[in-house]
């Protein structure tokens, strides 16, 4: 059973891609890895008004991940509490787990040669905080929800 | 050893408090200030830690080795680079004196140490960029309410309806200020937007009007018309405060709603629309004059109006409209000390003939782009040395070749900078300073309705051969015999000076990174507001006394804006939410999510020229050829063509940004000095350019 889903409140979305810059310096990412985007549908006009709404993804923390099924030497992991995540250690970047999603989601990260993938900031939620693009968005639209609480 | 530093941010000019976290002498997390912030920060303030690593910015001080421009560099140490500055400016004060050198900083809070090196150099002619943004804006504020445009807070979050010309806030950010129109917008709030095209700021508005390049003053001088009309003014607000609205009631006159919406090619339903909501929300209505309003030729006008609307709207210094911003002497306390009061004031006349020749200026920084007409012309006397710190000229003003040729008439030209500048590469020497996470900046008071002093500790140590400002400005004053101005060996001791009046010490910043002189917002009572308005009369001067005097008119008649020729487009620019200006184009983290910049077409323009989305295509000004991708969208006005500032650079050592997109400033021809003769602004959106399907369409492939 997944705990948590990321949840962008659309009409608090200003489209500034903090996020994306938030996850990539918190994980210290080089150029290259990516771990959440922010997209939008081509404006339309709404009562004389060009308009769209802003659309967050990252991983999905499927509750059956063929990443991890797939993974070889056990390194994708899932959590009791439905996160998804790269055990760094065992990962030998073989890149299967990003062949075996839909997605795409897990990312290549070129300066380690191992599989990168949202994991929730589960560091930093294991220590009572929040992951990064939920602390440092720009108006506060991210959140994680835990899924009991709907 | 883990450790949490409060500072402030320096990836752009808003200056956002922050909280870091070091082990080592490595950033492991960086996030707005809880107590202001609650944590939010922008895609740049994040990518500040990529500037400290980034080894593609100068790292140790540099001297121009061949010609000026030629891009070879003799690395030195820093006594040899201050030793060899020194020199240069001692031999020009003994030939022309001292105000033949000018300094320009960024303006705001930190432009103090820089304004007293050169005041105590003995030169007045200290300047910055603000000719190529707020001038307008500051001088119209002025004009009308004796103030400057600093002396305001616009309360967006309890505001009704927030009206904005072009100030593309939600883009341009500042991340306090986004939060408050948003949280207005939850609470049900109404935002107008007016651009010539949809942006990131319109796509969240109530009402949006595409209107015709270089309109804003007529949309705004009908909104007076149909506001007067209507009588849907603060009628005992208008009668108590201010002065001249009979003359401005005989001025709209024919300024109707119906005349601006053929103007502006907007509907005129529309605007009545709009007037009808702005009654039923005032007063808690604030028309934004403008942030960066250096466009068009009546720009200043148009401010103007922008402010005279709030006046009418009576929305001065109450919650949701516009509130004076509070000083430490407001809330019965004292302020920091400033070094510019340790030295002499300058008494030569100014080189950019502010204040002399041009009397409606300020004095207070001048007007940069009249200083190249002095070192041009050697009127009123020449000036010979110039230091830039962290401002580069090249991308900030119109047409950089006619700046070099100013240019070229200096002996010095000096760039003190984190990264490489377009001016820097110009330049003489270049001074790397230490990036804004190593290096410590001055106590500074930053008003507002909670007055409160903010600073910036260093978070981490120099990760190249750089030094702090105050380090360099100290060290060139002791080598200039000005050591008595710059008593302070170190920062410490000169934060130690400035508090001393204040009462607060440096441990009363420990608790959340700022010092806060009030705990409620702090409010002038709204029946007293008289002696608030510096203007002659103390009112608020619809119809100004000072413009009278200088021989300009307070309204000027509307003129339409020329349309382009045919092939032609007029040329308009803006920013990103990942990009502040030039400054972060070759930051790895930014220049991933935002390499180079497009040109937005209109999509039935396009049509014409045969270009497709993705194309590339020629931009020409004068000689000046760009090449660059084609974005089409139907929300941009036919006449215009838009890119966003500060891509195009030519500076090798910037491998990510080198020649990466287009430059707006390159293809200002002849720009330079083209000038709002009241609001001292450039005007920025005044060059009509070619746009063509290029040749660099690849249409056959002749490889092996």
């Amino acid at each position: 059973m997944n705990t948590y889903t990321l949840y962008l409140n659309s009409k608090r979305c200003i489209g500034c891609h903090g996020c994306v810059v938030h996850c990539k310096a918190n994980k210290r990412l080089p150029v290259g890895p990516i771990l959440c985007e922010i997209s939008h549908e081509p404006l339309k006009s709404v009562r004389g008004v060009p308009k769209t709404e802003f659309k967050f993804r990252s991983c999905y923390h499927c509750e059956d991940p063929f990443c991890v099924t797939i993974c070889p030497t056990g390194a994708m992991k899932k959590r009791e509490d439905g996160i998804v995540y790269v055990d760094a250690a065992k990962c030998i970047g073989c890149m299967a787990c990003a062949g075996a999603c839909p997605w795409g989601i897990p990312q290549h990260n070129p300066e380690t040669n191992k599989a990168v993938k949202c994991d929730y900031c589960m560091d930093r939620l294991d220590t009572g905080l929040q992951p990064a693009c939920v602390t440092k968005c720009t108006t506060h639209a991210l959140k994680l929800v835990a899924m009991k609480e709907i | 050893m883990k450790k949490s530093v409060w500072s402030m941010c320096g990836m752009c000019t808003v200056r956002c408090p922050i909280r870091v976290e070091v082990e080592g002498n490595t950033v492991t997390w960086l996030e707005g200030n809880q107590n202001l912030l609650q944590g939010a920060l922008c895609a740049k303030g994040s990518a500040g830690p990529a500037l400290v690593a980034d080894r593609e910015r100068p790292q140790q001080p540099l001297i121009r080795k061949g010609g000026r421009g030629a891009g070879r560099w003799e690395p030195v140490s820093w006594e040899f680079a201050l030793d060899y500055i020194a020199d240069k400016l001692k031999t020009i004060i003994d030939r022309h004196g001292p105000e033949a050198i000018m300094a320009s900083s960024r303006g705001g809070p930190f432009q103090d140490l820089v304004k007293a090196f050169t005041h105590a150099l003995g030169s007045p002619n200290y300047t910055n960029h603000d000719s190529a943004c707020g001038r307008n804006v500051h001088h119209a504020s002025i004009s009308l309410f004796g103030v400057g445009r600093p002396a305001f807070i616009y309360d967006i979050k309890n505001t009704k309806h927030l009206v904005l010309f072009g100030r593309n806030i939600l883009a341009s950010l500042r991340p306090a200020e986004v939060n408050q129109v948003m949280d207005m917008l939850d609470k049900g709030g109404r935002l107008t937007y007016v651009d010539v095209r949809q942006t990131l700021t319109g796509i969240k508005a109530t009402n949006f009007f595409q209107v015709r390049p270089g309109t804003d003053y007529a949309l705004a001088l009908a909104l007076i018309h149909e506001i007067i009309k209507a009588e849907g003014y603060d009628a005992e607000f208008v009668e108590r405060y201010t002065t001249g609205f009979d003359e401005l009631a005989y001025f709209v006159e024919n300024y109707s709603a119906q005349w601006a919406a053929k103007e502006c090619g907007i509907k005129a339903k529309d605007i009545h629309e709009l007037v009808g909501q702005l009654i039923a929300d005032r007063p808690k209505v604030i028309f934004h004059p403008g942030w960066m309003l250096s466009r068009y030729s009546d720009s200043f006008y148009a401010s103007r109006a922008l402010n005279c609307l709030n006046a009418l709207m009576g929305n001065i210094e109450i919650p949701g409209g516009l509130i004076f911003a509070k000083g430490a002497g407001d809330c019965g306390g004292k302020g920091p000390r400033s070094l510019t009061d340790l030295s002499p004031k300058p008494t030569a006349k100014r080189a950019d003939g502010v204040g002399e020749v041009y009397k409606q200026f300020e004095k207070g920084p001048g007007l940069f782009h009249l200083f190249y007409k002095a070192m041009a012309t050697g009127n009123p006397y020449p000036v010979k040395g110039i230091i830039c710190v962290r401002h580069d000229p090249f991308s900030c003003f119109p047409d950089p070749q006619a700046q070099k040729e100013a240019l070229d008439n200096c002996d010095l030209i000096v760039s003190i900078d984190t990264h490489y500048s377009e001016f820097g590469w110009y330049a003489d020497v270049i001074l790397p300073e230490s990036t804004y996470l190593e290096r410590d900046s001055m106590i500074a008071l930053q008003k507002g309705m909670k007055p409160r002093m903010i600073m910036r500790n260093k978070v981490l140590e120099p990760q190249a051969d750089t030094l702090g400002l105050y380090d360099i400005i100290k060290g060139l004053a002791t080598r200039l015999g000005l050591d008595q101005y710059f008593p302070f060996n170190t920062t410490q001791e000169l934060w130690a000076w400035q508090l001393e009046p204040t009462g607060f010490t440096l441990a009363d910043f420990e608790k959340k990174g700022f010092v806060e002189y009030a705990d409620k917002p702090v409010l002038y009572d709204r029946d007293k507001l008289e002696g608030k308005f510096k203007t002659p009369s103390g009112k608020i001067e619809i119809i100004s006394q000072k413009l009278n005097e200088w021989g300009f008119p307070s309204w000027k008649p509307y003129t339409s804006p020329a349309k382009p020729p045919k092939g032609q487009y007029r040329l308009v620019f803006g920013r990103s939410p990942l990009h502040a200006h030039s400054h972060t184009v070759n930051n790895p983290l930014l220049n991933e999510m935002m390499p180079e910049n497009t040109l937005w077409i209109n999509t039935r323009e396009a049509g014409k020229m045969g270009v497709a989305e993705g194309d590339f295509v020629d931009v020409i000004s004068g000689e000046i050829t760009s090449v660059i991708t084609a974005k089409l969208t139907d929300f941009i006005h036919p006449e215009a063509v838009y890119t966003v500032h500060g891509f195009g650079r030519q500076i090798p050592l910037q491998t990510r940004a080198y020649h990466a997109g287009m430059s707006d400033q390159k293809l200002m021809k002849g720009q330079l000095q083209n000038m709002d003769p009241v609001g001292g602004g450039l005007n920025l959106c005044e060059t009509f350019v070619t746009v063509r399907k290029s040749s660099k369409n690849h249409q056959r492939k002749v490889e092996l």
